[in-house]
């Protein structure tokens, strides 16, 4: 058997519980897999007896779980209220085109992924973008094709500040 | 008890009341849209996803709905005040500013609670144009359409499938203006574990789910000159039919339903029930075997097509203990298909069999690939709702119709054959014509008062012959998991089964006239109008039916013998979650 899905029948078989475990479960499968596939969310559905049904209602209401592999950087563009109200919209618009890929999606090469995410706590930075968990700050549409370079040339660790 | 004023009427309810509650007592309407109260199976759909019923309360800012606002001690309400009445219209002119408002061509023109919802504010106008949700049909099924596009979001689906009958088809997808209410991973409903009962259908307040429409087909074949066209009834529909042609729920319309399929130009109107008498034969036959031979036991009752496919999802390990028997309209088809073809002189592939079911789940079965030989044994399957439809369009004054009289043969039943029709009425069927062979032809009695009822779980213990038997009764799915999984845990000591996968049985089932707030005071009705047609009948015993001895003289040989068996027998797939 797959060794991460070895580890999330691991994780299930320790829960205290199975009832009310659905979210927890699916965090932990979001983090083993990078998103949850339709047969990771069956296999879950059938661990925590509950319908598929309403594992895949769980998956798609929150926006922190993914039903599709996200890329080697992943990039989140903040539409909260003060992000959009500073032109966080132009933003997102020119890592589209950057990219070629839609909200949600990931390139090819399975390097960029991008998603539209509510307010990350940095409005004072706005309009702000992470890559991995990096935050950019005062972000403008020009400043999108550096950011994508410095992927892709030095590449980016995950957390703290981009600058 | 607790003392609130609605519209200064001063009223006393009972703790833990609802607002709702509380103005129905006192006799005041206040609308609502996604509130469901399932008394039959104490189930309510109380998400207040609406907002319909906002009423005001005086000394609180804000409105609040009173479907899931508990009654507390000293609240003043006013449920007609301009502000609750705005609310509610604006409420509702959103709704319809994201509706197709194709009512017109609806298959729920005339039965939708949007529409007369909308009729009873007086709306008039849509005041907001907003974006319209584009959301596919979903026609994969042959028994049910889903359009979410006409869907308000009130969840009586979600609590209907998934509370009451365990089954968990619909969960509430994506998030904000894109929420649907869907399948797991948006598949086709043809590829979930669906049962087809159609119980979804039945609570839906608007277009959003429907049944599939097989009457144009019915009248293509109608008109066909090539073909002969056959009709069968399922008891519970002459016991529901009358309620669209505005009689009291209860009413017996027999007579007037032949009546009808006559004018209606079916070539021969025949009588499912005379199949039902068949199937007690057969089902007797086995149960009687399974006795001589120590089991398998628990046996379950197979004549309820949803909860065939429940089992076969569900509890796939069970699969030996179902009776084999098909369930009486697809034996109907079969002995149609050959020994009436023969009869009448009249090659099979000619013959159409057409059934009127109280039931959606009887569309999919019919189609099932097991249920057929060279051709199909029944063609197309059509609701009480279908058939009510079909009389409106051919002009007929159903109520100005005289009683006629089955064709004969296969139109002549017993009374154990009407009880088919409600949630205990196959078992006592059995039972009479078990307990009758078990003691030289002559039952200890008719009448097994001790088997009826609308609880969903029934037990009773009675003796046949020296020996005690467990029985139990089921209606509902969720039900019938309770006491699946008892058999499956080894905690059951069960002879025999019978289960129904609607509240109330057939009476209630998917394909029936739909009936408000689900009042089971309507299902306990169309139940007694069974119940007493058995009574007024002089045959009771289904294995007496001079037509059923005839057909195993002159056709079938014995009772579970080997044409029997290819005829009248099916088995079951295994098919999981």
């Amino acid at each position: 058997m797959d060794s991460k899905l070895q580890k999330l029948n691991k994780f299930i078989d320790g829960l205290d519980t199975k009832e009310g475990a659905l979210i927890t479960t699916l965090h932990h499968a979001q983090e083993l897999f990078g998103y949850i596939p339709e047969d990771v969310q069956n296999h879950i559905a059938h661990a925590l007896n509950v319908p598929s049904s309403k594992v895949y209602g769980v998956v798609t209401f929150y926006s922190f779980f993914s039903t599709k592999p996200k890329g080697k950087y992943k990039i989140s563009v903040c539409m909260g209220t003060a992000c959009f109200v500073r032109g966080a919209a132009e933003v997102l618009e020119t890592f589209k085109q950057e990219l070629g890929i839609d909200v949600g999606g990931v390139t090819e090469d399975m390097q960029f992924s991008l998603d539209s995410i509510r307010c990350m706590g940095a409005c004072g930075l706005a309009p702000v973008i992470s890559v991995n968990g990096k935050v950019f700050g005062r972000v403008k549409p020009e400043d999108v094709r550096s950011i994508v370079q410095k992927c892709k040339t030095e590449g980016i660790s995950s957390g703290g500040q981009g600058w | 008890m607790i003392n609130i004023k609605i519209n200064n009427i001063e009223i006393a309810v009972e703790e833990g009341a609802t607002v709702l509650d509380a103005a129905k007592q006192a006799g005041i309407h206040i609308p609502t849209l996604c509130h469901l109260d399932l008394h039959n199976t104490k189930m309510v759909n109380q998400v207040g996803s609406c907002r319909v019923c906002m009423v005001e309360q005086e000394g609180r800012r804000n409105l609040m709905p009173a479907c899931s606002t508990t009654a507390v001690d000293g609240m003043v309400i006013h449920t007609h005040t301009p502000r609750a009445i705005n609310a509610r219209r604006t409420i509702v002119e959103l709704f319809l500013s994201n509706h197709p408002k194709d009512c017109l061509v609806c298959e729920r023109n005339g039965h939708c609670e949007l529409q007369n919802l909308a009729a009873e504010l007086g709306i008039r106008d849509v005041h907001y144009s907003g974006r319209r949700a584009k959301h596919p049909k979903d026609t994969s099924s042959l028994a049910l359409v889903r359009s979410p596009e006409k869907c308000v979001l009130c969840r009586r689906c979600e609590t209907m499938c998934n509370k009451v009958q365990t089954v968990g088809v619909y969960s509430t997808v994506n998030r904000g203006f894109d929420t649907v209410i869907s399948t797991a991973f948006n598949n086709p409903i043809l590829d979930t574990c669906c049962t087809f009962c159609g119980q979804c259908v039945s609570v839906c307040p608007t277009g959003a789910l429907t049944q599939v429409d097989n009457t144009h087909e019915v009248w293509d074949v109608i008109q066909n000159p090539e073909k002969f066209v056959i009709v069968q009834t399922a008891p519970a529909v002459r016991v529901a039919l009358g309620e669209l042609f505005d009689m009291e729920p209860g009413t017996s319309v027999t007579g007037k339903m032949v009546a009808a399929l006559k004018r209606m130009g079916f070539d021969m109107v025949l009588d499912t029930n005379f199949a039902a008498d068949l199937t007690i034969v057969e089902e007797a036959h086995e149960f009687i075997a399974r006795l001589k031979n120590g089991g398998p036991f628990p046996m379950l009752t197979s004549c309820c097509p949803a909860w065939v496919k429940f089992i076969e999802h569900q509890f796939p390990e069970l699969l030996n203990i179902p009776s084999t028997c098909k369930s009486p309209h697809e034996m109907f088809g079969a002995i149609a298909k050959t020994y009436l073809a023969d009869k009448l002189n009249i090659p099979a592939e000619k013959i159409v069999v057409v059934s009127v079911m109280p039931c959606l789940a009887k569309k999919y079965e019919a189609a099932r690939p097991e249920l057929k030989s060279e051709f199909n044994h029944v063609d197309y399957v059509i609701s009480t709702r279908e058939m009510a439809r079909m009389v409106h369009e051919a002009g007929i004054q159903f109520n100005l119709l005289p009683d006629e009289e089955f064709d004969s043969i296969m139109g002549e039943s017993s009374g154990a054959a009407d009880i088919f029709g409600t949630t205990g009425g196959v078992i006592e069927a059995a039972v009479r014509t078990a307990a009758a062979w078990l003691n030289d032809g002559k039952p200890p009695k008719i009448d097994f008062t001790e088997l009826r009822g609308l609880e969903g779980i029934r037990e009773a213990t009675i003796t046949l012959s020296g020996q005690k038997l467990n029985l139990a009764i089921t209606n509902g799915l969720g039900n019938a998991r309770t006491i699946f999984e008892r058999i499956r845990g080894g905690e059951s000591n069960y002879h025999l089964i019978e289960v129904m996968a609607c509240p109330g049985g057939c009476v209630g089932g998917g394909g029936q006239p739909y009936y408000l707030q689900h009042d089971a005071e309507v299902l306990r009705k169309r139940a007694a109008a069974l119940y007493i047609t058995d009574e007024s009948k002089s045959l009771r015993l289904s294995h007496e039916n001079p037509q059923i001895k005839q057909l195993y003289s002159e056709f079938l040989g014995e009772p579970g013998g080997k044409k029997a068996h290819k005829l009248l027998h099916t088995k079951y797939t295994k098919r999981g979650v």
